[in-house]
């Protein structure tokens, strides 16, 4: 095509966030996601926009609330140990239901760990962004058209939900290079009834809130909550199958790990090896369904991930135990190679689901 | 003529009106108990009055308010 | 003739203040302001984590409830979203001194062009009365049962005096509301501090001199007392910066 432009994966979210309407950034410097806020700095203010680098991570991400709670699209981008600083700031958005796009570019862990790809915040995303009760839609681009894609996805999301939405990349996502289109039909958002923009002395106030006192009153919030969650979940799965209808094996992995994996169930083929795979687009919802119905045939699952055993977890779930499992990884900056993956999934042939 | 409404309900018996009032106009009323169980302030001396306002300039919970 | 009446941005709805204690009566001068410049439409609150965790439910302009220290972050999303609107956090010591001073010092010294109300009352009042980063040396709270250890646990921090340090800070101010001629004071400096952000000058924070007669285990009279013998002689009142005013002269 020829409105293709090559674009960094950080890039390529920065502007695909501004096309989606996003007009105010703010962050904190760390590798490797400064591309983003390099970026955001250089065109938020030619388009009237506001870039602004907060004095940590803790503040960018309360910047942020203060934004949504005005309704405006708003995003910051961190990398793990960033992530962590603001968690505190996600729990007041889940409580608050603010709408908002957060990025993490993961990088080795735990503690400072490395600035090389990993996908060790798995959990972290998926089941603990922060203190009490909540999710947060998590999205998980293998290319870096996706990197564009998701954001715009995600900004949609995270206005129909009232709720954060997480692009989980890596460094390796983050730092390639690839073509990618960013022609985007960009939904209306919705009204926003609930922002504190003045009252104008025509309304009652709002109040952006995440704070009850009576107990009664918090867990009529959580399960008003959870019943979204749940609409979610029936609705908003998003995965590419690969090779599955004929699979007896069935590799699982997102991002960086998908396109090793892609590799090597291309020289397993060749071997007359029936194996396929699932690559989650949605960490959470995860798509349970494909899996659970891929487990009619298949034997084995190999969960490929850039951390000890994350996301094998909710492969194990879904498919409610009923196969073998086994995880091909490897953690801190290592990716695994398409070599090591054939290897795991020749041997789980040669076993053929026996334990 | 001054004219001092009071909001008694609300009130919660500080008493910090009552320190400030240069006339002696008020004092919390020990025979009574209003709804959150303290005693409220009344005017024992509304006539002398000056409607300086000190009682509700220092009144925490805006309960008070001045006519003249 | 009405002398005097709640104001229209003050809610109805009771305030959940311990008797005599001195935030309703700053949360009224903030309203008066409000009032009187006629900006309740426009107005923006963020309230803190602490005792004033429930300002959302007094003031009657748009209100937004922030995590704990973080107000003036939250404040720089709004402002910067809304530029036109006003803007001003209401935050106790624990909030803006401790756990938020970063927050605090950087929005100072962007010059974020909000109003700062910073209530000093030199103790953690929500949590029950410990060792606020402004409690005096050695008074004693839960914290501090022995007295604040200034060799154990270092001095009370300034905050008007440290942020007058402070570039981009545009306007500091101390007051107390302790007794009326301090309260005319502090709402003559809370209303400056309002009309620096619509005249689009800055940075403006006034720190209050409050009580909390609970926690100190005073009656509120004698609270008020303590803060003209104890409070004022450690946190002198005054205006520590006002750039503007220092300019034209």
């Amino acid at each position: 095509m020829a409105d293709k432009v090559l674009m960094k994966g950080n890039e390529a979210i920065a502007e695909a966030a501004i096309i989606a309407g996003c007009r105010h950034y703010f962050g904190y410097p760390i590798t490797p996601q400064t591309e983003i806020a390099a970026y955001m700095a250089k065109r938020m203010p030619k388009i009237g926009g506001c870039f602004l680098q907060a004095e940590s991570e803790v503040a960018a991400i309360n910047m942020v609330y203060g934004v949504s709670s005005t309704g405006h699209r708003v995003m910051t981008s961190s990398s793990s140990p960033g992530i962590s600083l603001k968690s505190e700031g996600l729990s007041y958005l889940a409580g608050a239901d603010l709408p908002a796009l957060v990025v993490n570019v993961q990088r080795g862990g735990p503690g400072l760990g490395g600035i090389q790809p990993s996908q060790s915040d798995y959990y972290q995303a998926t089941k603990a962004g922060g203190h009490g009760d909540f999710r947060m839609l998590v999205l998980a681009p293998a290319s870096v058209q996706e990197m564009a894609d998701l954001t715009v996805k995600g900004f949609e999301l995270a206005d129909k939900y009232r709720m954060t939405s997480m692009i989980l990349a890596d460094g390796t996502m983050g730092q390639m290079m690839e073509p990618v289109s960013l022609q985007y039909d960009v939904k209306e958002m919705p009204e926003k009834k609930w922002a504190t923009t003045g009252t104008n002395m025509e309304r009652e106030h709002n109040i952006v809130n995440s704070l009850f006192l009576q107990p009664d009153e918090l867990e009529k919030s959580n399960i008003e909550r959870f019943e979204r969650y749940k609409y979610i979940e029936e609705n908003e799965a998003m995965y590419e199958e690969y090779m599955m209808d004929d699979a007896e094996i069935c590799i699982a992995a997102f991002g960086i790990a998908s396109r090793v994996a892609k590799n090597a169930i291309v020289e397993a083929r060749k071997k007359g090896i029936k194996v396929g795979m699932i690559r989650p687009i949605t960490l959470w919802p995860f798509p349970n369904k494909p899996f659970l119905k891929a487990s009619e045939k298949a034997h084995t699952f190999i969960s490929v991930e850039l951390s000890m055993g994350q996301m094998i977890d909710d492969v194990k779930l879904a498919t409610k135990c009923r196969g073998e499992y086994v995880l091909c990884n490897r953690v801190g900056g290592m990716i695994p190679s398409p070599e090591e993956v054939l290897l795991a999934i020749e041997t789980a042939n040669k076993n053929g689901g026996a334990k | 003529m001054a004219n001092l409404k009071f909001l008694t309900d609300k009130c919660k018996g500080c008493g910090l009106c009552v320190e400030v009032c240069p006339k002696k106009v008020l004092a919390l009323a020990t025979d009574k108990i209003n709804l959150k169980g303290h005693h409220p302030v009344e005017a024992v001396n509304p006539d002398s009055c000056i409607a300086c306002a000190f009682c509700a300039t220092m009144c925490p919970d805006c309960i008070i308010t001045v006519e003249r | 003739m009405v002398v005097f009446e709640k104001p229209h941005a003050l809610t109805d709805v009771p305030m959940h203040y311990c008797p005599g204690c001195t935030h309703g009566i700053v949360h009224r001068l903030v309203a008066e302001v409000i009032d009187e410049l006629g900006i309740e439409g426009k107005t923006i609150g963020i309230a803190p984590v602490g005792c004033s965790v429930m300002a959302y439910n007094y003031f009657n302009c748009d209100m937004i409830e922030a995590s704990h220290g973080r107000a003036p972050a939250v404040a720089t999303g709004v402002k910067r979203a809304l530029p036109e609107n006003v803007v001003f956090t209401y935050q106790g010591d624990g909030d803006l001194a401790s756990i938020g001073m970063a927050e605090t010092v950087h929005a100072a010294a962007r010059n974020e062009n909000i109003t700062v109300i910073f209530i000093n009352n030199a103790i953690y009042g929500m949590t029950g009365g410990q060792m606020a980063p402004t409690s005096l040396p050695g008074q004693i709270t839960q914290t501090s049962p022995y007295g604040r250890d200034t060799n154990h646990c270092g001095f009370p921090v300034k905050i008007c005096e440290m942020l007058s340090q402070v570039d981009g800070a545009e306007y500091l101010e101390r007051v107390a509301v302790n007794n009326v001629k301090n309260v005319k004071n502090a709402k003559k400096a809370i209303k400056k501090a309002f009309e620096n952000q619509i005249n689009g000058k800055g940075f403006s924070l006034v720190e209050v001199i409050s009580s909390c007669p609970t926690n100190w285990g005073l009656t509120p009279k004698k609270a008020l007392e303590w803060i003209d013998e104890k409070m004022i002689p450690y946190y002198p009142l005054g205006v520590y910066k006002d750039r503007s005013a220092k300019e034209a002269e």
